[in-house]
């Protein structure tokens, strides 16, 4: 995929990230994507531009709105963005099993000290 | 096989599960500890948590702050509701990116399983856009807002 840099830069923006997730709920007009998130019209249009330009996003003509919905790319990119958090969590709880085994093992030991005295 | 479950459900929240072999105590010590939470709660490789606050009891105040060695760092308040020893934890959780995210109002139970512990969190967000936005911003390093399931939000 040539875009992928461009997918990834894009994606690299929390409110860029925020929009794509607006949009995998459905198509939405610009008015609709900047509600949530206090920004003005023209901020949110800047960002539009970056999704588009990375193929992220396509925008449909419907009179005078420009509504936006998600690019198949951009559904991808969101996929590749939550694995990687989900890699994350995941990453956690197998630091936790560690945790868990090392406090398991400390708990045995003082047991043991605790039948030698 | 991941041992990992995440969804959303109804409009606003979020639910993760996980077993642990673990016995309830082990895994609700773990959560609330600072010392063991600083070993565990750090998200992907590269990042530490180098403040780590938790007054364990109804309204205590909990602190976490990540960094990494780029020198990017964020931080997450809370405060304790209610807590149940080794069962249950409740709290409301805010993420600061730099401004605070809508609280995330977050149960973590710890149920006997077999000789383990089965772990469900249920986030409940303020509304959609929150949840949307939540999962959507993730976390470049903890854990809170990485729970994510895209075919949940289809």
């Amino acid at each position: 995929m040539d875009n992928l840099d461009a997918a990834f830069s894009a994606l690299a923006d929390p409110t860029r990230r925020a929009i794509l997730a607006r949009l995998a709920k459905g198509e939405a007009t610009v008015m609709q994507l900047a509600q949530p998130f206090k920004m003005t019209q023209p901020a949110i249009s800047q960002h539009l531009k970056v999704l588009e330009d990375a193929g992220l996003i396509v925008r449909r003509v419907e009179g005078t709105k420009r509504p936006r919905r998600l690019a198949k790319a951009g559904i991808e990119a969101m996929d590749q963005w939550l694995a990687m958090l989900r890699k994350a969590l995941e990453k956690n709880y197998d630091r936790l099993d560690e945790v868990l085994a090392s406090m398991e093992q400390h708990q045995k030991k003082r047991q043991k000290n605790g039948e030698i005295r | 096989m991941s041992k990992l479950t995440l969804k959303t459900e109804g409009d606003t929240h979020v639910v993760i599960t996980r077993r642990f072999a673990a016995p309830p105590e082990a895994v609700y010590r773990a959560h609330t500890d600072p010392k063991l939470i600083q070993k565990w709660l750090l998200g992907p490789e590269g990042w530490t948590m180098p403040v780590c606050i938790n007054e364990a009891k109804p309204g205590g105040k909990f602190r976490y702050e990540w960094a990494n060695a780029k020198g990017a760092s964020f931080h997450i308040t809370g405060e304790f509701l209610e807590l149940v020893p080794y069962s249950r934890i409740v709290h409301v959780e805010r993420m600061y990116l730099p401004d605070p995210t809508p609280d995330n109002h977050v149960e973590t139970r710890f149920d006997a399983d077999g000789t383990g512990t089965l772990m469900t969190i249920r986030m409940t967000l303020p509304d959609t856009q929150t949840r949307a936005a939540m999962l959507a911003t993730g976390m470049e390093g903890g854990m809170e807002a990485s729970y994510v399931r895209l075919e949940g939000m289809l």
